[in-house]
């Protein structure tokens, strides 16, 4: 077989094992000059790849793409089975970006253990990929709970003061979700005939009864993941302690994970119990915006802040996901993207400051404008990303997930209002009080602007907040047949239920 | 009857080791003070040959079934129970090589007793018979009581033999008078024949309580179940590391060979009566086990804690009586083997000179120097805690799977519970060894055969994991006991 030919069968093969092959190399190094570059090199070229995958992606129709398919485990049915469709690709693309930028954050603020740092970033890196690649049940579970590991060294041993209760307090919340899950994961296998084969189980019908009790175990997960409220109380804790690179993965990449198994498992699987459920989740989305909103108002520290301001922004992402019309889960699908790129933006900026005055308080902030311009300015437009502003990424989901609101209820329009209007103000007044605040920095003590480094990650960033607040048209293009199909598989079995009781009738 | 070639051919691998240990026992005498390695080697060299015989007796046709009037039996059940147990005592061994040096163990017996007790556990898992299971079981335990001892200056170790020895002596009481009963119930001790005879009547009397009662206790003795747990911690702690990892994995993969074979074919007509005690027992375990590791400061005490939580999971496995139960068990056994005794191999690893290795705290900053190690470590911990993509994953997936295919979604509820609640306890040991500052310098072993066993362990609890797919089939096909 040529290099083409395995290349173009096994594409998603090559980009998920790409970092573990980079990985088990670096287990032999020794200079950290090199282990760095080493690093970079494989995060690019995978970055690389799925550049490609997105380009050869098709993105005429919602079957799944660069299918791969192997038998496992043969006793229970298990496959290696990959693919990707118009949602899960946009994920793809985005761990992949995120990827090499964790990186370039982690060049000088990672000093002690850089072999393990690297070694667990790049693990980190193939499980996040397995899991949005993995189209068997089995597959993505183990991607899913393999994931915990790095991360929880990641936080553990290079994070800040508190750092160990966050890891354990993250790892244990995590894992208490995801193993309620692995029940509802063997629970339908058994209930389809005995299959872990993820587009299999959607066409599949299960009573109402399985559907809810699956969709609570389910639910837990993914709530914990996202972090819903009241689920959320581990976010904070891991990302202040988290190192920057820690935070930006949890952000750019895990807290997806949460909204994307909703997506790809409760509503095709369990679209009744999802559409009984809708209502309940959104309000406590509402009670997420609201709640994560007055809270980041509240902080003191810049990265609790931003935390958060996560909670608030995943908060319409389930809301728009939960109203099942195409407006709101192309917002909510969107959004995610969005806040990927915003918020892990944001954590870099706060990574580049915490590494210059070695403080996160905001109190301590102010001379930014003065002091460093270049660092301010890029703060802004990530502020104004993150809060919405017309021509950025941030106002195209918003808008969206309004859009599919209205249609829904104007009652969901005011609460989401109030939430942009909080928004606005925390990520106002934390930039004012980063950039025009009243501190000054002892005498003679010089800080620098950002370095050529970090502005190639923070460019990174911008390119694509510009790109989707000027012409979303392309990304909504991948997902667009995708959505359809999903609200089909939702929807459509309603419409065939009304249809059933009324000739019950 | 007279015993025909057949049947001698058939307990080969028994005669074998027995034979060999007798012999050894004389050598000993003719070896000099300093020269007992020799024996260690010799015994090495015997468990190996034994299981040679074994994979050969399995892989031809003309061998198998039942041997000497229906008390033996070689199957494939048997057959991978023994490659357990073999594993079990090549490793053990290979560790008490180092470790006898280190604490100035001079006695060859210790390796002849290991070979006794690999005997016996080999005779129970062929047992079709409950006098040929209790023989073995006796002949497995008593070299373990007097193993258990054999670090004499230790208090720990002397109180935990005396504890083993009494308590075991009271459970094996109990288990014969459990057998006595269904022998007055049944009329017969050979497993096909109670099957029959409580196939024809099936309902619940007192007597028969008293006799599932009876033969729980002995058999849950034997796994270290709640509430015939107390002896483990004890005698965890004080006996020699490798015992401690021997009895960890081969006799208790013996007693839950015997549980399971007694159980699923002597007792299955009467199924529904022993299921929800065996149910009530295997919850209670799986907490208790894991909830108490958590205060634990020696990490032999907390391995043992933890391998009572492990046999809770395992007894799960008994609970549906269907053969994919049984081949669960058999691979969390297997899976328990590799991560269990790796564990182990490293508290061995981490005995040096005035360094004790056995607290936790030994263990702080460890992957500052000593990266392979804590490595190591880590991923015995997280296989323990059943984290994938590790074996220990794998195995509780696997009986969790027997569970809920026969409906019993409230117990692997309960039991993904108890594993959250057991991750925290590994975790702390991971959390010590990489996310603080070591107090003092550690020195470790420097042992090629016990850095073996830990490769063993390492590429065990990774394959495993990895790729169960060929064990899972090869288990599937011999675990047809029903």
């Amino acid at each position: 077989m040529s290099w083409t030919e395995f290349y173009n069968n096994h594409l998603l093969s090559i980009i998920i094992f790409l970092p573990l092959v980079g990985a088990a190399a670096l287990l032999f190094m020794k200079n950290e000059r090199l282990i760095r570059w080493w690093t970079l090199a494989f995060m690019v070229a995978d970055f690389m790849l799925t550049a490609c995958l997105v380009l050869k992606f098709d993105s005429t129709t919602h079957k799944m793409q660069f299918v791969e398919r192997y038998s496992w485990i043969e006793r229970f049915n298990i496959d290696y089975y990959l693919g990707v469709d118009g949602i899960s690709v946009l994920f793809v693309f985005l761990t992949g970006l995120v990827g090499w930028i964790c990186v370039l954050a982690s060049w000088t603020a990672i000093e002690k253990r850089v072999k393990e740092f690297m070694i667990a970033l790049l693990v980190m890196q193939t499980a996040m990929l397995g899991v949005f690649c993995a189209l068997d049940f089995f597959l993505f579970y183990v991607f899913w709970e393999a994931m915990l590991i790095p991360m929880y060294l990641i936080i553990g041993v290079w994070g800040g003061a508190n750092r160990i209760y966050s890891a354990v307090k993250f790892f244990l919340y995590t894992l208490a979700g995801s193993i309620l899950m692995l029940v509802g994961i063997i629970v339908l296998y058994f209930k389809a005939g005995g299959s872990f084969d993820i587009p299999y189980l959607m066409e599949q019908k299960y009573g109402f009864g399985l559907q809810v009790f699956l969709f609570i175990l389910f639910f837990v997960a993914f709530a914990i993941k996202v972090p819903m409220f009241p689920f959320h109380t581990w976010l904070p804790d891991a990302h202040v302690e988290a190192p920057t690179a820690g935070s930006i993965i949890l952000a750019g990449v895990l807290l997806k994970m949460g909204t994307y198994g909703f997506l790809r498992f409760s509503f095709p699987m369990l679209p009744d119990a999802s559409l009984f459920f809708a209502k309940p989740v959104i309000i406590l989305s509402i009670i997420a915006i609201i709640y994560g909103g007055f809270l980041a108002l509240a902080q003191e520290d810049m990265k609790k802040l931003i935390a958060y301001s996560s909670v608030s922004h995943m908060g319409f992402v389930t809301l728009g996901l939960f109203l099942f019309n195409k407006n709101g889960i192309e917002g909510g699908i969107l959004q995610m993207f969005n806040h990927g790129i915003t918020t892990s933006a944001l954590f870099l900026c706060v990574g580049i400051i915490y590494e210059r005055t070695h403080t996160r308080l905001l109190g301590y902030y102010g001379w930014a404008a003065k002091l460093v311009p270049w660092y301010a300015g890029f703060l802004f437009i990530f502020s104004l990303a993150s809060l919405g502003f017309p021509g950025t990424n941030g106002f195209i989901g918003e808008f969206l997930i309004l859009l599919g609101a209205y249609e829904a209820s104007w009652v969901y329009l005011l609460f989401l209002i109030i939430g942009i209007i909080v928004g606005a103000a925390y990520m106002l007044w934390m930039f004012q009080r980063v950039t025009f605040g009243k501190h000054r920095p002892e005498d003679g003590h010089h800080i620098e602007d950002v370095n050529l480094r970090e502005v190639v990650a923070i460019v990174a960033f911008l390119v694509f907040v510009l790109w989707v607040g000027f012409h979303p048209l392309e990304f909504l293009n991948i997902m667009d047949d995708s959505v359809a199909h999903l609200i089909s598989q939702v929807k459509g079995e309603e419409l065939l239920a009304e249809a059933a009781v009324e000739v019950a009738h | 009857m007279v015993p025909g070639i057949k049947d001698i051919l058939m307990i080969l691998p028994e005669i074998v080791v027995a034979v060999a240990a007798c012999v050894l026992l004389m050598v000993e005498f003719i070896c000099r003070k300093n020269d007992r390695a020799i024996i260690g080697v010799f015994a090495l060299l015997t468990a190996a040959t034994a299981a040679c015989i074994s994979i050969y007796l399995m892989t031809t046709d003309y061998m198998g079934g039942v041997a000497f009037a229906g008390m033996f039996i070689l199957d494939g059940y048997s057959t991978m129970f023994k490659l357990i147990f073999y594993l079990a005592t090549i490793l053990s061994i290979v560790l008490s090589f180092y470790y006898t040096r280190e604490e100035g163990i001079r006695g060859g017996e210790y390796y002849t007793l290991m070979l006794f007790s690999l005997c016996g556990m080999m005779v129970m898992a062929s047992g079709r018979d409950l006098l040929t299971i209790y023989i073995g079981l006796e002949l497995m335990s008593l070299p373990v009581y007097v193993l258990t001892g054999f670090l004499e200056k230790d208090k720990r170790s002397v109180e935990g033999a005396m504890k083993y020895v009494i308590l075991g002596g009271f459970s094996s009481g109990i288990l014969l008078y459990g057998i006595s009963i269904v022998y007055g119930i049944t009329g017969s001790t050979e497993l096909t024949a109670i099957a029959k005879a409580f196939g024809e009547a099936g309902g619940l009397t007192p007597v028969l309580g008293l006799a599932i009662v009876g033969l729980i206790c002995g058999f849950g003795f034997k796994v270290a179940a709640v509430p015939f747990h107390a002896w483990t911690p004890d005698v965890y702690e004080g006996a020699p590391t490798p015992v401690t990892a021997f009895m960890s994995v081969g006799p208790k993969a013996a007693a839950f060979a015997v549980f399971l074979r007694v159980f699923t074919e002597g007792l299955v007509p009467v199924y529904e009566h022993w299921q929800f005690i065996v149910a009530v027992v295997a919850v209670a375990t799986m907490f208790y086990g894991n909830i108490v590791a958590i205060v634990q400061t020696n990490i032999k005490r907390m391995l043992a804690y933890s391998s009572i939580g492990h046999a809770g999971y395992a007894l799960l496995g008994l609970l549906p009586a269907t053969n994919e139960g049984v081949a669960s068990v058999i691979y969390y056994m297997a899976v328990y083997l590799f991560m269990n005794l790796g564990a182990f191999a490293v508290v061995v690893f981490m005995r040096r000179a005035s360094q004790s290795g056995e607290l936790i705290e030994d263990y702080r900053g460890l992957a500052k120097n000593h990266r392979a190690l804590a490595l190591a470590m880590l991923i015995f911990m997280f296989s323990l805690a059943g984290i994938p993509p590790t074996a220990g994953f794998v195995g509780k997936f696997y009986i969790f799977m027997a569970l809920i295919n026969k409906g019993m979604v409230e117990l692997a509820l309960i039991a993904v519970v108890a594993s959250a609640v057991a991750a925290y306890f590994y975790l702390r040991v991971v959390l010590l060894m990489y996310m603080k500052e070591p107090v003092r310098t550690h020195i470790t072993a420097e042992s090629f055969g016990v850095g073996l066993v830990i490769a063993v362990g390492i590429i065990g609890a990774i394959v495993l994991g990895v790729y169960p797919g060929y064990l899972i089939d090869l288990i599937q096909r011999v675990s047809a006991l029903i």
